[in-house]
């Protein structure tokens, strides 16, 4: 026997515009957020802890660059790269920033492929995406083993302050980590296009809910955050 | 026949979204173990928090026991003495009770309160018990690794949680701060499912106006809890760091044993901002589900709506947003500019104001109420009084100039005992007596509820309204033994010696508690679906205890608020929340 409950996903209503909508909606039963999925609503609390998370690993940087008795080392030198004897500053960081900028181009059309249920294009740029990720994580990694390479560690290096390495490989670390486990699920995300699980509703393996295509745009929502986490760090590792 | 109804009305807007299937277990091992249903794992929760809080009870005896006949146990030195009491602290704010409120409580009445068959996303849900058990087993590793368990005191402040002379500081601080950071993972799990399930999830006609004040406290603790969790599991990442990696976060230059370490430039005050910021919003995690299970309590048992609701909710969305500006009163003797000082006393100040509505709210829904002064009702008062007490204290600990000599006092212990201790805690007994009848279809023993009861309330203040007379004389808390003090008279020795007894027989009434709890489930009597006569819609299931997918074929329908008590002219004192008005009713039979 089967009982039946309510799902995530319904048809469109009815609003009315602006501040009155916002009322009626808190006010009414059921739903606060109309037409928004069970999912979909998950993703952004989820994503507005992780920017707590996020926020106070860059405060506790901010903090321990301020504590720290010794000068910070100058991120122009340590971030550069040597090209035909030319030392160009921040150039890898650049490269990898436009890189990840542009996989959330490819994801946002991936979601709209989708839902037109053009599930070829779809993957394709989902796997684009992952492709732009891994080649983040790639270059991440290179980045890293340059640093380590000059000596920079998690608890000195010779160019300054101990809190660089520390507070670098941390926040970029647990930004990699974020990165790698979305390219991880966009594939995952990329078959079921694929296969049409989505379009045939297949329960998904673990949980058992039946896949639509709004699963691409939740896979979107995080992707952009670990984006927008980026220019964050970017900004403050960086530029500063 | 007609009569008026706050909020009732005959109109229950249609579902707005389509029917899909539950999760139904085919094996024993799914409906029991691997179960996706909250109810199954709010039990399961339950039991691992209780049992890991008896463990943590027995540790506060072995505080009591050296405090109050020091020199006599020769198995307790100063160093278990401080393991004992930083994991009796750890374990009873975060491993029991917000285990307990939001993974036992949320997981059990939120669905069933808000119309819902499961909650949103079940098997994230069943992920988050398993993920809390790891980090519960993870706590309890520690007791046995070389070294033992952290001694650092419950707020594990750096520098000397991770220096040599610290009990625990080879592994048992690490494993305790991985087991935080796990427990967070898991508390992230269930805590986006009880949040999307009160926002999305609600049967048609249940408003957020319409909630039950319980489901308020529990949907306000748990988004307090995804906002405030973050700065622990930060700090916790960073202090692992610091100990493992040699990084120095949190570790200014220092000599340790005569030795000069290789930390330098860290910040040990980041670490404390870090730290309260989550553990001023952990007091109301675990202070708003207490207020809104109290709210229902008195409700019920008084037969009477409760007072200013619009105004309880208010506040307890008031309190949550204040809770994050607090922080710092916390923190008045690691030194700070006075005009932050004056920021936070202020705050802190104002945070009463909302706490004061409820509580004047609370009093005036018994005032004149049909009050049934069975168990449930027995907590709630007692939670009213225990709450008052430890608030007042709190108004003396939250201005600066009154909390430096009070700071680290036995004052503060008492306090926040108080508040946010044996508060929660009558509330947690005053809510498993009231739901109990519901989880297990029998009543708890009466008079075994009124023993446990009393012994607990009345042995709560032998314990701590002396300890604020001690904290007044200058007896500092965490101090294993006092010593030769000049300040110290000798009779404090005979006090905390009458403390420790009472401690212990408060200690030993709760096994009353367990025994009752274990008869009754074989032997209790048949309670029905709805012994306390309540409004709620837990207690208008088709089955009790409730099915998997709890409402059986037809979701109810909301058509008012959820304390309809005592209504003139209606033809019993209660209105659960899915009667329709009688115009309705009058209407239907018309159509038919």
């Amino acid at each position: 026997m089967t009982q039946p409950v309510r799902t995530g996903t319904g048809e469109a209503l009815p609003l009315p515009e602006g501040l009155p909508g916002i009322v009626a909606d808190w006010s009414s039963d059921q739903r606060a957020f109309k037409n928004v999925s069970w999912g979909k609503a998950m993703m952004w609390i989820f994503l507005l802890s992780d920017t707590f998370i996020f926020g106070s690993f860059l405060i506790s940087y901010m903090t321990v660059r301020a504590s720290t008795t010794v000068p910070w080392p100058n991120v122009s030198e340590v971030f550069a790269l040597t090209f035909f004897g030319e030392s160009i500053p921040l150039i890898l960081i650049a490269i990898m920033t436009f890189i990840l900028i542009s996989s959330s181009g490819t994801m946002a059309m991936a979601v709209k492929y989708g839902y037109e249920r053009n599930k070829k294009m779809s993957a394709i740029l989902l796997l684009v995406t992952a492709f732009f990720g891994a080649t983040f994580v790639g270059m991440q990694a290179f980045e890293w083993s340059k640093l380590i390479a000059d000596g920079v560690r998690p608890w000195g290096n010779p160019m300054g302050a101990a809190q660089f390495g520390s507070s670098f490989f941390m926040i970029t670390g647990f930004h990699g980590f974020h990165v790698s486990v979305g390219v991880v699920f966009l594939i995952i995300v990329a078959i079921k296009v694929l296969r049409g699980d989505l379009d045939r509703e297949a329960p998904g393996f673990l949980t058992g809910r039946k896949g639509n295509y709004e699963m691409v745009e939740v896979m979107g929502l995080y992707w952009h955050f670990v984006d927008l986490v980026w220019v964050f760090i970017f900004a403050f590792f960086y530029l500063w | 026949m007609s009569y008026v109804a706050h909020d009732a009305s005959a109109f229950a807007p249609p579902a707005e979204v389509r029917e899909v299937e539950l999760y139904h277990p085919k094996t024993w091992l799914g409906k029991y173990v691997f179960s996706q249903d909250a109810k199954v794992i709010a039990i399961q929760y339950a039991i691992t928090a209780i049992s890991i809080g008896v463990v943590a009870l027995v540790f506060s005896w072995l505080i009591r026991l050296q405090l109050g006949f020091p020199n006599t146990f020769s198995f307790i030195d100063p160093s278990n003495y401080l393991q004992f009491v930083t994991q009796h602290g750890m374990i009873m704010v975060i491993y029991l009770l917000t285990a307990l409120f939001l993974g036992a409580f949320g997981n059990y009445l939120i669905p069933l309160m808000i119309g819902a068959r499961d909650m949103v996303f079940p098997y994230v849900n069943m992920l988050s018990y398993w993920v809390y058990l790891v980090a519960v087993l993870l706590l309890v590793a520690s007791f046995f690794v070389p070294g033992g368990a952290t001694g650092a005191g419950w707020t594990l402040y750096p520098p000397q949680a991770i220096l040599q002379g610290t009990p625990g500081e080879s592994w048992g601080i690490i494993l305790m701060l991985v087991s935080l950071a796990v427990f967070i993972i898991g508390f992230t799990m269930g805590g986006l499912n009880y949040v999307v399930t009160v926002l999305q999830a609600r049967t048609r006609g249940m408003t957020l106006m319409r909630l039950p004040l319980t489901v308020w406290g529990i949907f306000m603790a748990t988004i307090l809890a995804l906002l405030a969790f973050p700065a622990l599991f930060v700090s916790a990442i960073m202090m692992i760091l610091d100990r493992t990696l040699g990084t120095s976060f949190f570790m200014p230059a220092i000599v340790s044993m005569g030795q000069k370490l290789e930390y330098a430039g860290g910040s040990p005050v980041l670490f404390q901002h870090l730290f309260w910021f989550f553990g001023h919003p952990e007091v109301y995690i675990v202070a708003l589900p207490a207020f809104g299970i109290v709210s229902d309590l008195l409700s019920v048992h008084a037969r009477k709506n409760i007072f200013g609701y619009r105004m309880m909710v208010w506040a307890i969305v008031a309190i949550g947003g204040l809770s994050f500006i607090v922080w710092a009163h916390h923190m008045y003797v690691s030194g700070m500019n006075p005009y932050f000082g004056f920021f936070f006393a202020t705050t802190t100040l104002i945070i009463a104001v909302p706490t004061a509505i409820k509580v004047y709210n609370w009093v005036l829904t018994l005032w004149r109420g049909n009050i049934h002064l069975n168990v449930p009702m027995l907590f709630a008062i007692g939670f009213i009084f225990t709450f008052i007490n430890g608030g007042l204290t709190g108004l003396f600990l939250g201005n600066v100039t009154v909390d430096v000599p009070l700071s680290d006092t036995m004052f503060v212990v008492a306090h926040f005992h108080m508040v946010m201790a044996i508060a929660p805690v009558l509330a947690v007994f005053g809510a498993i007596y009231h739901w109990y009848p519901k989880i297990t279809g029998r009543m708890l023993d009466d008079t075994l509820g009124k023993v446990h009861f009393w012994f607990t309330f009345v042995g709560s203040y032998a314990i701590y309204y002396p300890m604020h007379y001690l904290g007044f004389l200058g007896v500092p808390r965490r101090y294993y033994a006092i010593g030769g003090t000049d300040f110290i008279p000798e009779s404090v020795q005979s006090m905390n010696a009458g403390i420790t007894i009472a401690a212990l027989i408060v200690g030993a009434a709760q096994m009353v508690f367990f025994y009752n709890l274990v008869r009754s489930y074989f032997k209790g009597k048949p309670s029905g679906g709805n012994p306390w006569e309540a409004t709620t819609l837990e207690w208008q299931t088709p089955h009790t205890p409730p099915t998997h997918g709890n409402f059986g074929r037809e979701l109810p329908v909301v058509y008012r608020w959820a304390y309809d008590f005592s209504v003139p002219g209606a033809p019993q004192d209660f209105i659960p929340q899915n009667v329709p008005p009688p115009e309705a009713a009058t209407g239907a039979r018309d159509r038919a």
